[in-house]
Parts: structure tokens; C-alpha cells; sequence
């Protein structure tokens, strides 16, 4: 119905304000130094320049993008396959259960990602728990050194995101019509081509919202490669604090601060876009 | 976990394991901080010593201190901008792609690029880096997830009930102040609480926009630089405290809200 | 003293309302006088603009054009708290976080009345409303019914000069509204406050009201007492929307007839050309024996204990004639039986198409 707050901009004006001013033109200054050339003792020198892009193709850097994105990849994949079934394992559950299997799935997300990821140090390294248990276990050889190792950098970033991803998930599954796997069933299908057939497709969204999280949330990390891949292990993220804090190259440090927003938008468009068609598809199927 | 028919067993077991993967480091953790000898190599026998010893770093109480202001002011100020701003958007009379987009990046937006901004803006505009800075930029983040929190609370609210205190002779200030409020409080509380637990937790952004010296050091950063210096059981017993915090306020918002769905 | 309001005023004089929004004229210069005390019904199907009509009595909208005079005295400018008019909402819009008490109670703390005399008038209308005992009640521990009445007290608590109901029965189920429909005008009658029910229900508008005005498109059709509207429908969407209407499409001849294949009845004083004829089912006749009335068959029977509806395919009707019988006399028709009917000529309507 047609409730009226007096003036809903005037209401909604000084948080966007907040947001243009410590959001929108913060990211704008740096996509303007993304175009700058560095000085000679740091700062920025104002002439135009593309060189700050054309470095990202220099193999140094154009390894730390591909490796980036190939981790990411492997996240995202990783934390959709541990997802599913536990979000459809919820969805399964009595309905008054839900909720709070739900928010124990969900809470670690919301505590300290530094303590979750310095709890896997405790866990891998050399005179970390698992070598103990090992040990215990009658294991005789060299301790294994599983920190600062590129899996251990996965299992955290997994590990760190796969509460969002259950959460994506689990709100499809949700929201999904139990007649229309029944009416399935009926048809003749059994559960697995039940599943391939009628519940995947229509959760896709989910799982696309979840996996793009992921994935960009991944790609940009800074505190889990540095400290579970040890110094020697780079990531975009790494590159970008780097350029700030260390070379002091801001420009270049802003390009690749775009690139990693590039790659955001450009993802969520595409998932915008694959959500639209496929809740077009459930429209047109409903008529 | 209980309940489960037979047919859920493969649920039940999936369940089992996912959220073994997601406790068992917390649980290690909790459970290491409260080891006499502190390290995982043998169990010596429960002691709070490593507790009493976080007390004696004043290092950490700063921190903690810190912390606490910067949580306190930027959810303040998120809870009051991000109510207004999600009673705004949703009595729109059309939805705005670009007010959704602008409200929706900072929960999306890496945390990384959003830190090197804030820095580069701060410096460019010569503003002393400190506290306050650390405010600002969390204030961001944290009025959109309390936005989200109270949207979805007006996703269910109605209005009419608005119309029915005007037309029972309240003016809007007195309706807002009898009728909205309390009806969306649930909602805004628990906005308020997880904004105060973002903030908490919260290290990049913090460790970009907080200036050199230990005068602005928050707790996250605190603890940062003592696990790159390495494992030591003060870090256990201080992820314990901060991890416990959290699971309070986060426990209370989600009560909270469970509570105002009926 | 020529002007003192007498009971014969109108209590709420509504002139020549229009609303639009944006280019769609929700409601389009609609006149009506509501006398002093009456059950009046704003009666039309969804989208006609009786909601919105109501909603600019109440004042949560501002009229395109025209006036609302309350007792002579406009009022179409006013906020809708500073109106002495009240809404009970079709959602009841019951304040869930205060008790039954506390929202009866609302509106007179508004008007800062003394508390003992808050106090004294919500035991009142509780009492009058059946909800003694319910006081601290949360909304969500009511029944449908139940929440209705609270919504009725928390508005007549205020004795506003008009009472507005907004679908007042649309929620509930359908023996629960039947009782309700009684009781409502039961309680006008006690309360003695003029009520103004937007309803899409025409039989309950029949049942409650005292005069009834059929809305269509925002433009108001007829206006009057439910029998008036019945018996002498002036429009052909009124004659349809209000009980069932059989219709044979037609036109009336130089002659005086009307006619359309077997039917043919002399209609004197109205003008030539294309015309419906319109007749209630319960004003069509059976002819038994012999050759007279119309030739037809039967294609339904729907039996309601009291009566019994006979479906009979003529050949002028694309859709069979309704005719109504007496369950008792009319006993022992089977489908697909050839039947003759008539039609009197008195009952007629005659709409020109």
C-alpha cells in the first residue's frame, strides 16, 4: 500500500552522503592514480600513463594473477562441493531445527577471520596438532610441514568462506517448491536424475551468489596468504598492500585495486544476469 | 542434531563432518588457551594462567581499549544512518538500481582495494591518521549491514498500522516514536550488535586507516602482529575472549530477531 | 433557525471527489450525501476506487478535485489524525507490540483524556465488543474474530462522528462473517454512529446496509436503498453485480415489442432499437402443459434446498435462463428435459445496448 514516510530521500541522504564520501570518491581517487606515474620517492606524479596496466602483463606479475585466480578457482569449487550437500542436509532437517543448525553453520563467519586463520597454523604446523596426533599415532618420519604451502592457503580460504556459501545455498533450497521434486519422482525420474534435472537447476542462483562470493572475496585476499603461504606465497591481495605499504608505488597498487574491482563487477553482472534468467525460466514454467 | 528420520542419515553424518571441519580449529584453539604448558604438545593440566597474563600486557588492554572506542562510536553512527536509509529506501515509491548497487558494495567490495582508498584519500585530504579515521571507514560497512538487517524487518511491516496511528489521532513524529520504533527495535538492535561485532573484528581497513604509532593499534592488529611473530598462548587465551564476545553478540542479535518474527 | 442541522442533514456530504494518480482517475467526481446514523455501503468489484474514496474520507489521501463537508464543515484539507472520523482497517492493523488494552487505549491517549476516564470508556466499548477479559492479550494470541472486534473497539472508542470499516468482514471465514454481518449492525444501531462499509461482498452490503452506492471505474453508478437497488436496478453493471440477472440480448421493434427469436414481449413506452432484456431468476415462470411460453430445455439443476435453479438453454440466450423454483413444487426435472418458461412483462428491465 501506499505508506508515505515524509521524504524517504531525506531519510536515506545521510548515509549515502557517508557512502559517497568515504566510499565512492575514495575508490574514484584511486582509479584516477590507477593513471598516474609514481613518483621518484613514492607519491604520485600527475601524467597520464597506462603503464601501470601494461605491468600487470609483465610474467612477474602476470604469474601472481594467474596463480591468484587458479587458488580462487579452487576455493570457490571446493567450498561449493562441501556446501551443497550440508546446506541440503539443513533443508532436510525438521523444519524447527533449521534455523538453528542454520546459525551454528554461520556464526564462525562472523567471528574474527584472523583467529580463524591463525587457528589452522595451530593445527598445521610442524609442532602443530596434527603432527602430534601423528605422532601418537605411531607416524616415526619427519614432522610434515603443511603450513606456508598452497594447500594450506586453500584449506583456509575454504574454510574461512564455506559458512557464506552454506548460507546462499541453504536460502535456494529454501525456497525451493518440495512439489516440484515430488512431481518429479512421480514422473517417473529417480532421485539422483530428480536432483540433476529439477532441484540443481533451480538453485543454481545460490550457488552462483555463494561461488562469486567466494571467488572475489578470495582473489583479493591479503591475511590468509600471508600468513598460512608464509611470505614467500603472493597473492593479488599481497601485490596491492605491498605497493602501499613496502614499493611504495601507489599508482600501480591502484591498477591492480581496479583490476580487483573490475573482476567484482564483472562477476556479480554475470550472476545478476544468470539469476534473472533463471528465475525467467521458473516465471515462464509457473504459467 | 537430533530428530533426523532414517532416511536423513546421510544428512545427519554430511552434517557431522561439515561442522567438525568448522569447530574442531575453534575448539582446539579454546582448548590450548586453557593448557598450562600452552602448546599442543602435551596437556600439563587446566590453568587460566595465560588469561592472568593478558591482563599484565598492557599492550593488549590498549587495544582492547581501542578497539572498544572505535566499535562504539562507528555503530552508533552506522545504527542511526543505516536505520534511516533502509526506512528511506523501502518507502520508495521506485526501487533505485543505483541507491541498491551503492548500498550493496560494501559488503562485496574486497576489503583490501577499500583500505588502499581510504589511505590514499586520507592522505590526499592531509587528514591525521587515528582513531577517528578508523571510525569513518568502518562506519561504511557497518551502516550496510544494518541496513540489510532493518530492510528485511520492513520487508514484513505493516504499514497500516502507520495509518492506524495517524488516523487514531498521533502526529508522524508521535507515530514513529510509539508505532515504527518499537515495532522495528528487534531488527535495529541486532543491526547495532553484529555492526559492533564487524567492527571488533575488523583488521585491514583498520590497519590502513589507523596512522603509525601504538597510539591507534586495535586489538585485531594486536593480534596480528603477534602471529607473525608466532604461536604463543597468550594468542589462544585473547582469541578465546574476542571469539566469545562475538558468539555473545552475535547470539543476542540473532534472539533478537527470532523473537520479533513471530 | 433555518439552518440547525436537523436529522434529516446529511452528516457527511462528499461533492463532485476526484483522485487521480498520474494519468489513471481512480475516482471521478463522485457526489453523495451519508445521512446522520446510517449503515451505508460502498459496493463495488476490486479497482473501482471505493477504497480509494474511503481512504480520502479518512485523509490518507488528498482529493484531485471536490470537497468533504463533515456536518457542513470542510474537512478535505485536514491530516487524517485531526479528522473526527475513524478507519478499522481490512488487516485490522493491530499494533503488535502493545497489548488489546494498550491499543483500545491509544487513541484516547492521544486526545490526552484523563486516565480514569480512558480507563472507564475502553472497559465500555470492551464490554460492548464481547473482549472483557481479554486485556492483556498480545494480537498474536487472538483469532481472527477476535482481532476484528479489537480493531472495531480501538476505532469506536474514539466516537468518531463517521465510523469507516474498510472490508470490515474480507478476513474472516465464511459462517463466522455471516454472524458477524448481523452483529455489526447490531452494534451500529447501540453505538448510534454513522458507519460507511466499503465492501466488493453485494450480498453482504444487502444484508447490512441501510442505502447502498455501486461504484464502477470511479464513477458512482446508483445510490440507494438495497431494495431500490434490487428491484430497479438503473444501470445494466448494477442489474448484473447485484444478485443474479438473466440477460436476452435483443431490440425493441416500431411496433412496441421486444423480441429476439422465440421470445417476443410488448414493451409500450420505450424507444426503438438494439435493448437487453433483464430478469431474476426468480421472476421466470414454469408453463406446464399446452404450447404456451418459451421453448427450451434443460441443461442444470442445482438444488439449495430451499429452492432449486434450473438451467434452461433457449434459443435466444447464448447462456441459459436462470429460472429459481421451489425446491418442494418443483421437484422431479431431469437434464436434458424440454421445459417451456415465461417471462413476465412487469418484471422486466429493458437496458438499450
Amino acid at each position: 500500500m501506499s505508506f508515505q514516510a515524509t521524504r524517504p530521500n531525506l531519510l536515506a541522504a545521510p548515509a549515502v552522503a557517508w557512502l559517497l564520501a568515504f566510499m565512492v570518491a575514495p575508490c574514484l581517487l584511486i582509479l584516477g592514480y590507477a593513471f598516474f606515474e609514481r613518483g621518484t620517492w613514492g607519491g604520485v606524479v600527475y601524467t597520464f600513463t597506462l603503464e601501470n596496466f601494461e605491468r600487470v602483463f609483465d610474467p612477474l606479475y602476470a604469474r601472481i594473477f594467474v596463480n591468484s585466480a587458479r587458488i580462487a578457482a579452487t576455493v570457490t569449487l571446493l567450498a561449493i562441493l562441501v556446501a551443497y550437500p550440508a546446506a541440503y542436509a539443513i533443508s532436510r532437517a525438521p523444519r524447527s531445527r533449521q534455523p538453528i543448525l542454520l546459525f551454528f553453520a554461520v556464526l564462525p563467519f562472523w567471528s574474527n577471520y584472523l583467529i580463524r586463520t591463525y587457528a589452522w597454523i595451530v593445527l598445521l604446523n610442524r609442532e602443530g596438532l596434527i603432527n602430534n596426533v601423528l605422532r601418537w599415532g605411531g607416524y616415526e618420519g619427519e614432522p610434515l610441514s603443511m603450513l606456508y604451502s598452497e594447500g594450506a592457503v586453500i584449506i583456509g580460504l575454504v574454510y574461512n568462506y564455506l559458512p557464506f556459501v552454506i548460507l546462499a545455498i541453504y536460502s535456494s533450497l529454501s525456497r525451493l517448491d518440495m512439489s516440484l521434486v515430488e512431481a518429479s519422482r512421480d514422473l517417473g525420474a529417480g532421485p539422483i536424475r530428480t536432483f540433476l534435472r529439477v532441484t540443481l537447476p533451480l538453485t543454481l542462483p545460490g550457488v552462483a551468489a555463494g561461488g562469486v562470493f567466494v571467488f572475489v572475496l578470495s582473489i583479493g585476499n591479503f591475511v590468509t596468504p600471508a600468513l598460512l603461504g608464509g611470505g614467500r606465497f603472493q597473492m593479488i591481495g599481497n601485490l596491492v598492500y605491498d605497493q602501499f605499504l613496502t614499493a611504495n608505488d601507489w599508482p600501480f597498487g591502484a591498477a591492480l585495486g581496479m583490476i580487483l574491482i573490475a573482476i567484482m563487477i564483472a562477476l556479480l553482472t554475470l550472476q545478476a544476469r544468470a539469476t534473472n534468467r533463471a528465475s525467467g525460466t521458473v516465471r515462464e514454467a509457473e504459467r | 542434531m537430533m530428530g533426523f528420520t532414517r532416511q536423513n542419515a546421510g544428512g545427519r553424518a554430511t552434517l557431522i563432518v561439515v561442522f567438525g571441519f568448522l569447530y574442531l580449529p575453534i575448539v582446539v584453539l579454546v582448548g590450548l588457551s586453557f593448557n598450562e604448558a600452552g602448546l599442543p604438545t602435551v596437556w600439563s593440566g587446566f590453568s587460566t594462567k595465560w588469561y592472568g597474563a593478558l591482563l599484565g600486557n598492557s599492550d593488549i588492554l590498549g587495544a582492547a581499549w581501542n578497539t572498544l572506542v572505535v566499535a562504539v562510536f562507528a555503530t552508533v553512527i552506522a545504527t542511526v544512518l543505516g536505520t534511516l536509509l533502509a526506512i528511506g529506501i523501502e518507502t520508495r515509491r521506485r526501487a533505485s538500481t543505483g541507491l541498491e548497487a551503492l548500498v550493496f558494495a560494501p559488503m562485496v567490495i574486497p576489503d583490501i582495494v577499500l583500505a588502499v582508498a581510504l589511505l590514499s584519500f586520507f592522505s590526499r585530504l592531509d587528514v591525521t591518521l587515528g582513531l577517528h579515521t578508523i571510525v569513518l571507514s568502518h562506519v561504511i560497512f557497518d551502516l550496510a549491514f544494518v541496513c540489510s538487517i532493518v530492510r528485511a524487518r520492513l520487508k514484513h511491516f505493516d504499514y497500516s498500522i502507520v495509518e492506524a496511528s495517524r488516523d487514531l489521532g498521533a502526529s508522524p513524529w508521535t507515530t514513529f516514536w510509539r508505532v515504527t520504533f518499537p515495532v522495528l527495535m528487534p531488527a535495529i538492535v541486532a543491526g547495532a550488535l553484529l555492526a559492533f561485532t564487524l567492527s571488533i573484528d575488523e583488521f585491514i581497513i583498520a590497519f590502513f586507516t589507523a596512522g603509525a604509532g601504538r597510539s591507534s593499534i586495535t586489538l585485531p592488529m594486536q593480534i596480528y602482529s603477534m602471529i607473525r611473530f608466532g604461536i604463543t598462548p597468550e594468542i589462544n587465551a585473547l582469541a578465546t575472549i574476542v571469539m566469545s564476545v562475538s558468539a555473545a553478540a552475535l547470539l543476542l542479535s540473532q534472539w533478537l530477531n527470532k523473537d520479533q518474527l513471530r | 433557525m433555518n439552518d440547525a442541522p436537523t436529522n434529516d442533514d446529511p452528516i457527511l456530504r462528499i461533492e463532485a471527489l476526484s483522485k487521480d494518480f498520474g494519468p489513471v482517475r481512480a475516482v471521478d467526481a463522485v457526489s453523495l450525501d451519508i445521512r446522520r446514523n446510517e449503515f451505508f455501503a460502498l459496493l463495488g468489484p476490486s479497482g473501482c476506487g471505493k477504497s480509494t474514496l474511503l481512504r480520502m474520507l479518512a485523509g490518507f489521501e488528498m482529493p484531485s478535485g471536490g470537497r468533504i463537508l463533515l456536518e457542513g464543515e470542510d474537512i478535505s484539507g485536514l491530516k487524517p489524525e485531526r479528522r473526527p472520523v475513524n478507519l478499522m482497517f481490512q488487516s485490522y492493523a493491530l499494533f503488535p507490540h502493545m497489548s488489546v488494552l494498550r491499543n483500545i487505549a491509544y487513541g484516547l491517549e492521544m486526545e490526552r483524556l484523563p486516565r480514569a476516564e480512558i480507563r472507564a470508556r475502553v472497559d465500555e466499548i470492551m464490554a460492548v465488543t464481547d473482549l472483557t477479559g481479554f486485556a492483556d492479550r498480545k494480537p498474536e494470541q487472538l483469532s481472527g474474530g477476535q482481532k476484528q472486534r479489537v480493531a472495531l473497539a480501538r476505532a469506536l472508542v474514539k466516537r468518531p462522528k463517521v465510523l469507516l470499516l474498510d472490508e470490515p468482514l474480507g478476513a474472516l471465514d465464511k459462517k463466522l462473517r455471516e454472524r458477524m454481518q448481523l452483529e455489526l449492525k447490531r452494534l451500529q444501531h447501540d453505538v448510534g454512529i454513522t458507519f460507511i462499509v466499503v465492501t466488493h461482498d453485494q450480498e453482504e452490503a444487502l444484508v447490512m446496509a441501510d442505502r447502498m452506492a455501486i461504484l464502477r471505474d470511479g464513477k458512482l453508478l446508483q445510490c440507494g436503498s438495497p431494495e431500490t437497488v434490487y428491484e430497479n436496478p438503473t444501470d445494466r453493471f448494477v442489474a448484473n453485480f447485484i444478485g443474479v440477472m438473466n440477460f436476452i440480448e435483443g431490440r425493441i421493434g416500431g411496433d412496441g415489442h421486444f423480441s429476439a427469436k422465440s421470445v417476443r414481449l410488448p414493451v409500450p413506452h420505450l424507444a426503438a432499437g438494439p435493448t437487453a432484456l433483464a430478469i431474476r431468476p426468480e421472476d421466470v415462470g414454469i408453463e406446464h402443459g399446452g404450447d404456451a411460453g418459451i421453448p427450451g430445455r434443460i441443461t442444470d439443476i442445482a438444488y439449495n434446498g430451499l429452492d432449486r435453479v434450473l438451467h434452461v438453454a433457449i434459443d435466444a440466450s447464448a447462456t441459459p435462463i436462470q429460472v429459481r423454483v421451489p425446491a418442494r413444487v418443483e421437484a422431479g426435472h431431469a437434464i436434458g428435459e424440454p421445459i417451456r418458461i415465461a417471462i413476465a412483462p412487469d418484471r422486466c428491465k429493458f437496458f438499450p445496448a
